[in-house]
């Protein structure tokens, strides 16, 4: 029986990763079905504000660390913590998200307790005497069921593969500090300087992009200004087409593609073409605007995991390949979809 | 290991751009510099003459990855490495190897081969273009045309006709090293070609170019035979290199055919499809089997004129029939150079004209068969593959 | 400096993987060294060329499993060692860090080890924390740049990749590093590279030349399956309005756990 779970809260100088509440979720549920209950692992400098939001989605028990020498991540530390917290709590389960400071501190901390860790879990059976987990290998060409023979269990999950709970911000809970007593000079390692991330994303590394195809200039209710020749006008409303995709794409933080009719009528350059001469791309998530579906194009984006169309042909040969298709004019439904989008995806 | 890396050499940076560079025409600055750099360029040439002792299967091997990408690339291997290295090899003496075959293997020169004429071609015995004896010079004249890399190389190994007495006209030729910077050589790009069009043909003309004694390669009147081992060695990556095309063809079929429907249903399930698949598939399993077995017997020392023009041969019509289903598998796109079908179906078609027409090695062919033809053991053999001395 | 690269063998990345009776088998792809490796042996070649040294690939597989060391040392690697043993058959990731870190130590002198990032079979990313963990050195994962290495001074500095951006990390050696991809390009092996490795001789130590037992594995496989083959079903997304369609929408790629 999962009786005692503890949860893993990752985040960057206090700013949670969100896949952190899905563990908390996970948990809570594990130690509903047990009558358990549900800790989570809080380390860092001056993170009470999460230990307070971890009360909200759904821990029982927070066990905090706080000092400065934990502020940016070098493993040891945390990894000591970890270890720490476990033979005190000791937890039957701990839960760890995939992310690159989760995976190396559950890879430490299975060395650390002497007991195996799963990998990457897209789902978890607590049904039978042995939790067993699910997970993809061979880059999702197989699943494999695995089980653990040790405790503490120790498992890293997949971020969206569980869902995010609703926080409730009445709860609260107890607050279990951990010593840390180091001193500045005890770890090897020193951080000379963060980087913040570049701007970008790449077509080929996306994991979601949104494309648009012909249609972007196609705006019934656009006018170009009046002293432009047809061609320059074509291409001014392909762009004004093309920046409501830019729009949708800095929401989801995703990629630009574009389907080779706009790349040769001139509406966005080569480098963000879609298809057999283009880029071969495989998100989890390709939208489509206005692009018809032709072969070509499909050659270079079959494989994405969900395909999007917005079309406002309903025969356009794309809906066949599309797992939701809209048919609507591709310039009436971006800008509610970018702002419903950006509301789910803040809170 | 070799086939892997050549491979993705040729997919990571040739293939990318490709089809730009056939529509435009020429081949592009980056890719022998390139070749020479990973060494490709002197594959089979043992390590003491520059190379990088590799067998000739190897050099089949290598062949028939770079044709798979585009043709323009193989055609590289067959002039420098086919007709002049290993020609070179063949035939050269210690000095002539030092000097010219070194700096080949190595990169650092690029060579070509310069046989056909505007109008002669096949009835090569009949070649016009005169080397003249003048002290210690040969003087030459004419024209050569159709000559791959001709404005790219820095060398050609070429034949002239130095006895116009001799009869019969055959036995009046014989072949050198030219450096094609020397005065009185002018050359050019010939465009408009059907194919190959990522690739460099040109024309080289000789206005009393002087070269010394010593780039006679064999003996005055062997010109012929030397020629003609030279072609063998040519023609060896030809074959190679249209299998690769024929299994270029079978794989851009079969991803097509997998995609594209017909009734709801895949292209791939229609029988009359499959069965254009299965031929493409079952003439590069022969091609491939022809042309190791070429590569062997090079390997061993043995004379393989026939097996050479055999897999050439069979390689170059099979490859053209693949490259024309292709196209037709891929209905009217296959017609677009959206696709890379229909470049190969003009690149094909080359191959069954250049380094012996199919009718040549129909002939040669028929020689062998009614056992007209015996091969009398030439006065230079290639050097059998032995990796005690190459390494 | 004395690096040390473990590579791994998996098969080709293009092959269609199957399971029949819990056995995996991917048809006649070929087995090649694990793509992420290739980067890793690019930059301990790059490292030695620059600070001197040499460069030891390290794998553990099965007898025979040849490919990764041999294009390891086709790229330019000094040495190799294999570590096999049937014992360790259905190891996990924990146990084969252990036998690692074992033959690390008994290699010795080593001032860098380097990984791939990740392997494209098992996917988890977890032996360079663990080995380093085992050995007591330095994790230092996801690095794609080496400044300022002095390797006789015992010092490195990399560029870490995290979510939020970049580290920059000042580490002491013996440390245990993972290379991402976006390192420089891997070199490819030379002819003359390729010849001398199939020609290579190098020691195959067991679980009784490194001295210790085998180490339990806590993780195991009770099945392997092939995800279900999902038909599309195109949906078409109700709505009168463009909002309301575009609400619809939020509300299935939610579901699908895509966002």
């Amino acid at each position: 029986m999962t009786k005692k779970i503890l949860a893993y809260i990752d985040h960057f100088h206090g700013k949670v990763q969100s896949s952190s509440w899905e563990g908390l979720g996970l948990a809570a549920a594990i130690a509903a079905d047990s009558g358990g209950e549900v800790a989570a692992l809080v380390l860092g400098d001056e993170v009470g504000g999460v230990a307070e939001t971890a009360f909200h989605y759904g821990a029982d028990q927070v066990f905090l660390a706080e000092d400065p020498i934990l502020k940016d991540f070098r493993p040891e530390p945390l990894a000591d913590l970890v270890k720490q917290a476990a033979e005190s709590y000791q937890p039957d389960l701990i839960l760890f998200p995939t992310t690159t400071r989760g995976r190396t501190l559950a890879g430490m901390a299975a060395v650390d307790l002497n007991t195996g860790v799963m990998v990457d879990i897209i789902d978890l059976d607590w049904s039978g005497d042995k939790i067993v987990a699910t997970r993809p290998i061979y880059a999702g060409k197989l699943l494999a069921k695995l089980v653990c023979s040790t405790t503490p269990q120790i498992i890293t999950f997949r971020t969206r593969a569980f869902d995010k709970p609703e926080p409730d911000t009445g709860r609260s809970g107890s607050v279990t500090p951990l010593e840390v007593g180091l001193d500045p000079g005890a770890v090897a390692t020193t951080i000379a300087s963060i980087q913040e991330k570049a701007e970008g994303v790449s077509l080929s590394d996306a994991s979601v992009i949104v494309s648009g195809g012909r249609g972007v200039a196609l705006n019934p209710a656009l006018e170009a200004p009046a002293d432009l020749d047809e061609e320059a006008a074509d291409i001014w409303k392909a762009g004004q087409g093309f920046a409501l995709i830019k729009k949708l794409a800095d929401v989801l933080g995703a990629a630009i593609g574009a389907s080779r009719a706009a790349v040769d009528a001139g509406y966005i350059e080569y480098d963000h073409q879609v298809g057999q001469t283009g880029k071969v791309v495989t998100p989890d998530l390709y939208i489509a605007c206005g692009v018809s579906g032709a072969i070509q194009h499909l050659a270079g984006m079959r494989s994405s995991k969900v395909i999007v169309a917005i079309n406002k042909d309903p025969d356009a040969p794309i809906f066949n390949f599309a797992r939701f298709g809209v048919v609507g004019d591709m310039h009436a439904i971006l800008p509610p979809l970018t702002e419903a989008l950006k509301t789910h995806l803040a809170g | 290991m070799v086939q892997r890396m050549v491979r993705d050499f040729a997919v990571k940076e040739v293939l990318p751009g490709i089809q730009e560079r056939d529509r435009a025409g020429g081949m592009a600055p980056f890719i022998i510099p390139r070749m020479a750099e990973l060494g490709i360029l002197g594959i089979t040439i043992p390590v003491r003459y520059g190379g990088q002792g590799m067998d000739y299967i190897s050099l089949g091997l290598v062949s028939e990855e770079l044709e798979a990408v585009d043709t323009s690339l193989r055609v590289v291997i067959s002039v420098h490495n086919g007709l002049s290295c290993l020609t070179l090899l063949q035939w050269g003496t210690e000095k002539q190897k030092e000097e010219y075959l070194v700096p080949l293997a190595k990169g650092e020169k690029i060579g070509c081969g310069a046989f056909t004429e505007p109008g002669a071609g096949s009835d090569f015995a009949n070649i016009q273009a005169t080397a003249r004896k003048e002290g210690d010079s040969y003087i030459l004249n004419g024209e050569k045309m159709w000559i791959s890399l001709a404005t790219a190389a820095d060398y050609a190994v070429a034949t002239f006709r130095t006895d116009p007495q001799a009869e019969p006209p055959y036995r009046g030729l014989s072949t050198f090293i030219v450096d094609l910077d020397s005065p009185g050589i002018t050359r050019g790009d010939i465009h408009g070609k059907l194919g190959v069009r990522a690739g460099s043909t040109g024309w080289i003309n000789f206005q009393d170019v002087r070269i010394p004694v010593g780039n006679l390669l064999g003996e005055e009147g062997e010109g012929f035979k030397t020629t003609m081992s030279a072609f063998d060695n040519g023609r060896y990556t030809v074959a190679a290199g249209a299998t690769g095309l024929i299994r270029a063809s079978l794989e851009a079929s079969s991803k097509y055919v997998k995609e594209r429907t017909v009734g709801g249903k895949p292209l791939s399930e229609m029988q009359l499809i499959q069965e254009k698949l299965a031929l493409m598939a079952l003439d590069y399993q022969a091609a491939r089997l022809l042309y190791l077995q070429a590569g062997w017997l090079k390997n061993q020392g043995i004379r393989n004129t026939r097996e050479t023009s055999a897999a050439k041969l069979f390689a170059t019509e099979a490859s053209f029939r693949a490259a024309s289903e292709a196209v037709q598998v891929h209905g009217a796109y296959g017609y677009s150079d959206e696709y890379p079908v229909e470049r190969y179906f003009r690149n094909a078609r080359g191959a069954m004209i250049y380094e012996g027409s199919s009718e040549i090695q129909s002939l040669i062919q028929a020689d062998y068969a009614l056992k007209k033809r015996r091969d009398k053991k030439l006065r230079r053999e290639l050097p059998a593959y032995d990796p005690e001395t190459w390494v | 400096m004395k690096i040390i690269v473990c590579v791994k063998q998996v098969p080709d990345t293009a092959a269609t993987m199957s399971v029949d009776n819990g056995v995996i088998s991917w048809g006649d792809a070929p087995l090649i060294i694990n793509p992420w490796d290739e980067y890793a042996v690019e930059a301990a070649l790059n490292l030695v060329a620059d600070q001197g040294g040499d460069v030891t690939a390290l794998c553990l597989g099965k007898e025979g499993e040849t490919e990764a060391i041999k294009h390891a040392l086709a790229m330019g690697a000094d040495t190799a060692v294999m570590i096999s043993d049937p014992a360790l058959k259905g190891v996990d990731n924990v146990a084969a860090s252990r036998v690692l870190a074992a033959a690390i130590e008994k290699i010795g002198g080593a001032d860098l080890v380097l990984f791939g990032q990740q392997s494209v079979d098992t996917d988890t990313g977890l032996l360079p924390v663990q080995v380093a963990r085992i050995l007591g050195w330095p994790s230092l994962t996801l690095v794609s740049k080496f400044e300022n290495v002095a390797g006789d001074e015992g010092k490195i500095q990399v560029l870490r990749t995290m979510e939020e951006g970049g580290q920059i990390v000042d580490s002491p050696l013996p440390a245990v590093v993972s290379v991402t991809k976006d390192y420089a390009e891997p070199r490819y092996p030379s002819f003359m590279g390729i010849r001398k490795a199939s020609k290579a001789e190098y020691p195959v130590w067991n679980l009784e030349d490194l001295g210790i037992a085998a180490p339990t594995a806590s993780v195991s496989w009770p099945e392997i399956m092939e995800p279900e083959q999902k038909e599309i079903v195109t949906e078409i997304i109700p709505g009168d309005t463009p909002e309301e369609k575009a609400h619809n929408l939020v509300d299935k790629l939610i579901a699908e756990k895509v966002l």
